[in-house]
């Protein structure tokens, strides 16, 4: 029978069918962060079940931490506690921690990826659903929630119904100016937030082919915001260029080993999916957000929609914009460019593309925050650094930051601020901020303009 | 976790669509290390303003809404995986949420704290709203065993899926973890076994 990528990597790990098309589902590695761990430990604590496989979990300190002054204890006494305490379920169960300062630390999705640890055919869990992310290497990555965390902890297996299989194929070229995310928010304004809910997404085309890893981790990154669980592109030369020599990747014939397997992987020629949908490359542009979730989303030049619909219109109220408004123009306080979606080397370098030799605005506050301390040490190594500081910009020390606003990254009331993280939820980057989602090139230019600019005139 | 069976009870509205988990708990309530205590801040930002001064107006402080039913708009719990989401759904006293669709993560939460998601029709969600907006007290019956959920009122009834092993869990209030656990052998069987 043909199978999907999806497929080959899912039967792959299947443990046992049980009856009622519950299967339990073996899983390869296990990342935990400080904010959904605890009460998974606890859990297992209080049942005194051991932790079944601590090999294979890695931890990390991303969520709540603060971006200045690592060196220092951390102020707020519950974030504190938070990190006190996945240091100590860390050390008492033999689980590898890279924790604040450490020069691995880093956002999961981040670290994990660029140390080697997420491989091809690999299934992957983490307790956040931003987890899609590593399925950009060809992995069954999702996001689960506490309970699942606490069953992994215990049979480092879940019990599972198979998804469905849905695929996006975009073929033809980019035009410049349009980066991954571009591609990612265009295809969610097209098919709205939760056209994927039910689904493992598998991204086709030569739009992907020739994306960089860093690109399809954007765009895996992002599925979950169509509802899929989880976004995958096939592993090619760009993957295995990616992973060779990395820190926790295989070496010598163990990776010719498994590069020939991995070669396996890609979807059979005429295998079926529940779902297709096509794109042309030729038709996405730079892209941003107007509304109060990650499929109101336009082309940077268009307007805004008139649809008349309550949660619509209180999305825009929200927002204070208008209907057949266009956000050109639209002066910005708040710029971050960070996160598990943007906050890879390359999102720096095509921020600092555009940035060399010019002056941030004045009354902007722009927050770049790296997504590790390898991306850290890499913008500070290509001379990024001195590129953003001569603009007037501040580097931050990495975490999730103000994607999520956990920490002292909060965005304040009303204040509109263009974002290269992932939802632009009411809140979610603080109590009435208002979120605008944009490519790296779109905050970048943000930030130097002090108001929203049309990019796409740059490259005419 | 809390075992269900049949629920008879007044619901609050919630017609919204695509409440996602950042409205249901702000990240900012994040920061604890157990499971208490998230019900006092469900839906926080709705409830109250930054001030903390109670919006009166909100289905969940309006006195005329009551129950341990939330009828929610389409697309209910999308956005992260955060279980702190349905903790915060369950500590309120919430036992049901009625949607037209629910997200993935969320759903899998609920039924892993005891929290029953009955997906409905859209035109029947449309009715359960509109029957609640004429009476506040309508009664809604959802009986898990027969799979159906009624509104009282109108007598208009509706079977919804549920898949039969997490049935049979919240019936009795099983979860997953002892059942991976009592699978160890067949785990590391598959581990032995396996070769890529």
């Amino acid at each position: 029978m043909k199978k999907t990528l999806f497929d080959k990597v899912w039967d792959a790990h299947v443990v046992k069918e049980m009856k009622d098309k519950q299967q339990i589902l073996y899983i390869d590695k296990h990342l935990i962060h400080e904010v959904t761990s605890p009460q998974a430990f606890n859990e297992l604590e209080q049942r005194g079940i051991p932790i079944f496989r601590p090999k294979q979990i890695v931890a990390t300190a991303d969520h709540n931490t603060p971006t200045q002054d690592q060196h220092l204890p951390v102020k707020d006494e519950m974030s504190r506690n938070q990190l006190n305490q996945l240091n100590e379920n860390c050390s008492k169960n033999n689980i590898t921690l890279y924790d604040l300062g450490h020069k691995y630390n880093g956002i999961a999705h981040v670290m994990s990826p660029e140390l080697g640890i997420t491989q091809p055919g690999m299934t992957m869990v983490c307790g956040d659903s931003h987890t899609s992310t590593h399925g950009a290497f060809g992995t069954i990555a999702f996001g689960i929630g506490t309970s699942q965390v606490a069953q992994v902890f215990a049979s480092q297996s879940l019990l599972l119904q198979k998804p469905k299989s849905l695929r996006i194929t975009v073929n033809g070229k980019l035009k410049p100016g349009v980066l991954p995310k571009d591609v990612i928010l265009y295809i969610i304004a097209k098919l709205g937030t939760n056209s994927g809910t039910g689904y493992f997404c598998e991204y086709a085309g030569t739009v992907f082919e020739d994306m960089s890893m860093e690109g399809r981790m954007t765009v895996c990154n992002m599925s979950i915001e169509m509802g899929a669980r989880g976004g995958m592109i096939a592993p090619d030369e760009t993957t295995f260029n990616y992973i060779k020599g990395r820190e926790f990747a295989p070496k010598g014939d163990e990776f010719d080993k498994k590069v020939a397997y991995w070669k396996t992987l890609p979807t059979d020629e005429g295998a079926a999916f529940d779902q297709e949908y096509h794109f042309d490359a030729e038709d996405i542009e730079p892209m941003i957000t107007f509304g109060t979730n990650p499929g109101m989303g336009i082309k940077i030049n268009e307007s805004i929609p008139t649809e008349d619909n309550a949660s619509f219109e209180k999305s825009l109220a929200y927002m204070d914009f208008q209907k057949g408004q266009s956000l050109i123009d639209q002066r910005v306080n708040y710029v971050f460019i960070g996160s598990c979606t943007n906050g890879r080397i390359e999102d720096f370098r095509a921020a600092a593309k555009f940035i060399e030799g010019k002056v941030k605005a004045d009354h902007v506050t722009a927050w770049f925050v790296p997504g590790s301390q390898q991306v850290a040490k890499q913008i500070e190594e290509e001379g990024l650094k001195d590129i953003f500081e001569q603009a007037g910009f501040q580097l931050r020390q990495p975490g999730c930051s103000a994607c999520l606003a956990m920490n002292d990254d909060k965005i304040p009331e009303g204040e509109y601020c263009v974002s290269t993280s992932n939802r632009n939820f009411e809140g979610r980057q603080g109590q009435g901020a208002r979120t605008i989602l944009a490519s790296p090139l779109v905050a970048a230019a943000t930030a130097i303009n002090g108001k929203i600019i049309d990019i796409t005139k740059q490259f005419d | 976790m809390d075992k269900f069976t049949k629920l008879t009870s007044s619901a609050i509205p919630l017609e919204i669509e695509n409440i996602d988990t950042d409205q249901i708990i702000p990240a900012r309530f994040l920061k604890a290390t157990d499971k208490k205590g998230f019900g006092e801040n469900v839906f926080r930002d709705w409830r109250f303003d930054k001030n903390g001064n109670v919006n009166t107006e909100f289905p969940l402080n309006d006195k005329k809404f009551s129950g341990t039913i939330l009828v929610a708009g389409d697309n209910f719990g999308c956005g992260s995986s955060r279980e702190h989401a349905a903790w915060a759904v369950h500590g309120y006293g919430i036992k049901v949420v009625v949607s037209s669709f629910f997200a993935d993560i969320f759903k899998g939460n609920a039924l892993n704290n005891g929290v029953l998601p009955v997906q409905v029709s859209p035109s029947f969600l449309k009715s359960i709203f509109e029957e609640i907006k004429k009476n506040p007290d309508t009664k809604i019956e959802v009986d898990l065993e027969g799979q159906t959920i009624t509104v009282l009122s109108s007598q208009q009834s509706e079977s919804f899926e549920i898949n039969s092993y997490k049935k049979t869990c919240l019936i009795n209030g099983y979860d997953d973890i002892d059942f991976l656990v009592s699978m160890k052998e067949e785990v590391e069987a598959f581990e032995k076994a396996r070769v890529e």
